[in-house]
């Protein structure tokens, strides 16, 4: 903490609040009304990498990325007006999706404010609905305090996207600076940490302990709150099988015991087909999706419901919460965890086994050993993860191969799942990726993309070839926007209305990005793709060309029953 | 499900763009704000609004859920008409004469002004109250008309807003003070 009141114009005290929260990387993109900054920013650049992003909405994502991967907070810096704007879909991404992230926007001077001035816009009002909270500074004597804050709001209780819109003056115009951290009870309005109810602890054992039928279903939450290990704890001593949302995948080891797959749309057979059996929901970190439970009314109906959630505003918003308990499961876990008296459901989670073999028969095995001549994306993604021991960051747009990838890859550490959930943000990819990269440098980063995500960031492969940022890029092309004809071939007749989609030449693409590149379309090519990918010295591109028309199954179709999830 | 009235209540730090906080949820669940009302609180630095608005009983606790959930507001109750003493105050411009005094006699309405050809009412009471004077009076010509937004206060012995902010003092004092002792 500083604490001497020494003078500095709002811009260089951006830079020292920066350093305060330790902050060394950021992404960004400059222009007039921010220029200030970028000045400052000039004298700190051997403590403060920026990363200079080819689109404002890359930039965000890229925050998305470098903040998932690593569990910091990702910072932004962009432009007024038009800067500003392309933010907004990334915004509303991490806000969906909780991701913690500062986005520092210029802003025209104070005086202007409201007159139309060149690239004003109003960026707080804009910005509202999906923010968890924003702020413009107008005077450098703001800004200490309201960084501190926005930055403990981002990360604080269920993290979220906050924006601090920065008019020029306040950053030309010159305070004392004074830092300090804001704690946790600074905020009279905030309590991000709610008091734990030990009343509902006990409730919840009571029920967990009676439950003869009873699932745990994880959310990004469970990594959210760091609480992997009391997780398995949880679990060993409930003895109950665990489903993972899709943004709940990695928080444990696919190859647990008790894990028995993923929920939603295009989750597993078995967690989807065995709904109405369930007694008991032990829900953690999640928020009932509609993407998770399709129908409502007829989610979980047999069943009691636990819902452990950090935010208030999720229990029963869908599905009504029997017992809410309310907290970080960090710690909530562990209270329950100790009132539990140690069980065995081993004959139960048999039951998921016998699911899982229908599901290898029918959709599975067809999958990743097809006898067609044409490579599927299911093959494509479990060579990949086997071939990198399953601990590579995984990173996806979204589409097809987004449930291909998450599908068909295993995880074996936390945070090596970045997807765009709750959005399903396409572009999201590319940007994602190379933020993962430079926030986990010495883990392998890949990203599954389809042909019509790539070319919705492909500009960032330059902010990779700047960034010498060692990608890698699986391109599953299908010549088609594969998910939404995959809905035109089974809801809309065949009527492929805009989506067949045709390519560029991806080999020189690669090279004009100085991207390592091969392209395959064979089963009996594939090996020799991966093994080059994987030796490659540099970014690289791999583009697997897949069969056209392939469907991604199982499958709920939206609104029905997840019971009635169809196997083809 | 049928919609019933309810009265939020919602108090939050004094700052810009609040009222826009609160929309943002209301618009989302396409509630239309019946009446708003926002003022100071008997709590200093602590900004009320009071809002009138239809929903069902699951709805409304998710709309209250959401607006709290806001980092800038502290507390949102929601109440039913019986909890709560509402009046609404409606101000009317007439033209003077002999029926309208007849009415202001019979109708407990309070005079603010009068001109040499006009008369500025005022009446409070539900919106039942002043409707209803308002169609009494119409036949005479009504220049203008306006009623406020409904304003409340609770019947239960205080506004839970007050126990929640004596308990965030008292967590913040603590933990400054311990921050001192390190
Ligand atoms: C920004 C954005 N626009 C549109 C969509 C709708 N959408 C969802 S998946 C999809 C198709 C994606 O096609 P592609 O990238 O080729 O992936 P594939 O499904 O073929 O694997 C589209 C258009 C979206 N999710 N995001
Ligand atoms: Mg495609």
């Amino acid at each position: 903490m500083t604490k001497e009141d020494n003078m500095m114009t709002g811009a260089q005290a951006l830079m020292e609040c920066m350093l305060a929260e330790g902050i060394d990387t950021i992404f960004g993109y400059p222009g007039g009304s921010i220029l200030p900054v970028y000045n400052a920013m000039y004298d700190y650049r051997d403590r403060i990498h920026h990363v200079l992003v080819r689109h404002e909405q890359a930039a965000v994502h890229a925050a998305q990325g470098y903040a998932r991967a690593s569990g910091k907070v990702g910072v932004v810096v962009v432009t007024s007006g038009p800067g500003a704007t392309n933010t907004v879909s990334g915004l509303a991404d991490a806000m969906m999706d909780s991701t913690p992230l500062v986005l520092i926007s210029g802003q025209v001077g104070s005086g202007s404010l409201g007159t139309d001035a060149f690239q004003e816009v109003n960026f707080v009002g804009i910005t509202q609905a999906v923010t968890k909270w924003n702020i413009q500074i107008k005077r450098p004597e703001d800004l200490p305090a309201a960084f501190a804050k926005a930055f403990y709001v981002a990360r604080s209780g269920r993290p979220g996207p906050v924006v601090i819109d920065f008019s020029k003056d306040a950053q030309t115009n010159s305070a004392p600076f004074h830092y300090e951290k804001n704690r946790e009870h600074s905020i009279l309005s905030y309590c991000p940490y709610p008091n734990i109810d030990m009343a509902k602890i006990d409730e919840a054992a009571a029920l967990i302990n009676l439950a003869k039928r009873p699932i745990a279903m994880i959310g990004q939450g469970v990594t959210l709150a760091g609480a992997e290990k009391e997780l398995y704890n949880f679990l060993e001593k409930s003895g109950m099988p665990v489903a993972s949302t899709l943004l709940g995948l990695s928080a444990i080891p696919s190859d647990h015991p008790q894990y028995v797959g993923m929920l939603g749309m295009h989750g597993n057979y078995g967690p989807n087909v065995k709904n109405k059996d369930y007694d008991l929901v032990v829900a953690i970190g999640m928020r009932f999706d509609d993407r998770v439970i399709s129908n409502a009314n007829t989610f979980a109906c047999n069943a009691q419901v636990i819902h452990l959630d950090i935010d208030n505003a999720e229990i029963s918003k869908l599905i009504y919460a029997d017992v809410p308990v309310l907290g970080d499961a960090k710690e909530t876990l562990p209270k329950i965890t100790r009132r539990l008296q140690p069980r065995n459901h081993s004959e139960w989670i048999k039951e998921f086994r016998a699911c899982d073999r229908i599901e290898m028969e029918a959709v599975i095995y067809p999958s990743i050993k097809p006898r067609t001549p044409y490579l599927r994306m299911a093959e494509v993604a479990s060579a990949i993860s086997e071939a990198y021991n399953h601990k590579a960051i995984l990173v996806t747009d979204v589409g097809q191969h987004q449930m291909a990838a998450v599908r068909y890859f295993k995880y074996t550490s936390p945070r090596s799942v970045i997807t765009s959930g709750g959005m399903g943000t396409m572009g999201f990819g590319v940007p994602a990726a190379i933020g993962a990269k430079i926030s986990m440098p010495e883990r392998d980063v890949i990203l599954f993309v389809g042909d019509g995500g790539m070319q919705m960031n492909m500009q960032e492969m330059c902010t990779a070839m700047q960034e010498n940022a060692h990608i890698r890029i699986v391109l599953l092309s299908n010549n088609y926007l594969g998910m939404v004809r995959q809905w035109q071939e089974l809801f809309y007749d065949r009527r492929y209305s805009a989506t067949p989609i045709s390519n560029p030449d991806y080999e020189h693409i690669a090279a004009a990005y100085n991207f390592g590149f091969r392209r395959v379309e064979r089963h009996d090519d594939l090996q020799a793709a991966i093994e080059e990918m994987k030796s490659y010295n540099g970014p690289f591109l791999l583009q697997a060309c897949c069969e056209q028309e392939e469907n991604i199954f199982p499958m709920v179709p939206a609104g029905a029953s997840v019971t009635d999830v169809r196997l083809e | 499900m049928k919609k019933r009235d309810y009265i939020l209540t919602v108090f939050s730090e004094n700052r810009v763009g609040l009222l826009n906080q609160i929309c943002t949820v209301l618009i989302c669940k396409n509630v239309n704000i019946e009446t708003l009302t926002t003022s100071e609180s008997a709590l200093a630095g602590v900004h009320k609004f009071t809002i009138y608005v239809q929903s069902t009983p699951e709805e409304i606790d998710l709309i209250a859920k959401q607006i709290e959930k806001k980092v800038d507001i502290m507390k949102v109750f929601v109440y039913t008409p019986d909890e709560v003493v509402m009046q609404e105050i409606a101000l009317f411009k007439v033209s003077r004469g002999k029926s309208i005094e007849r009415i202001i006699r019979e109708h407990s309405v309070r005079i603010l002004e009068v001109g040499d050809d006009y008369m500025v009412l005022e009446r409070t009471g539900h919106t039942e109250d002043t409707q209803a004077l308002l169609k009494l009076l119409q036949p005479y010509g009504v220049q203008q008309f306006v009623r406020s937004g409904l304003v409340a206060v609770i019947k239960a012995e205080n506004e839970g807003v007050s126990s929640y902010l004596e308990e965030r003092l008292r967590q913040k004092l603590a933990e400054e003070s311990a921050e001192a002792g390190k």
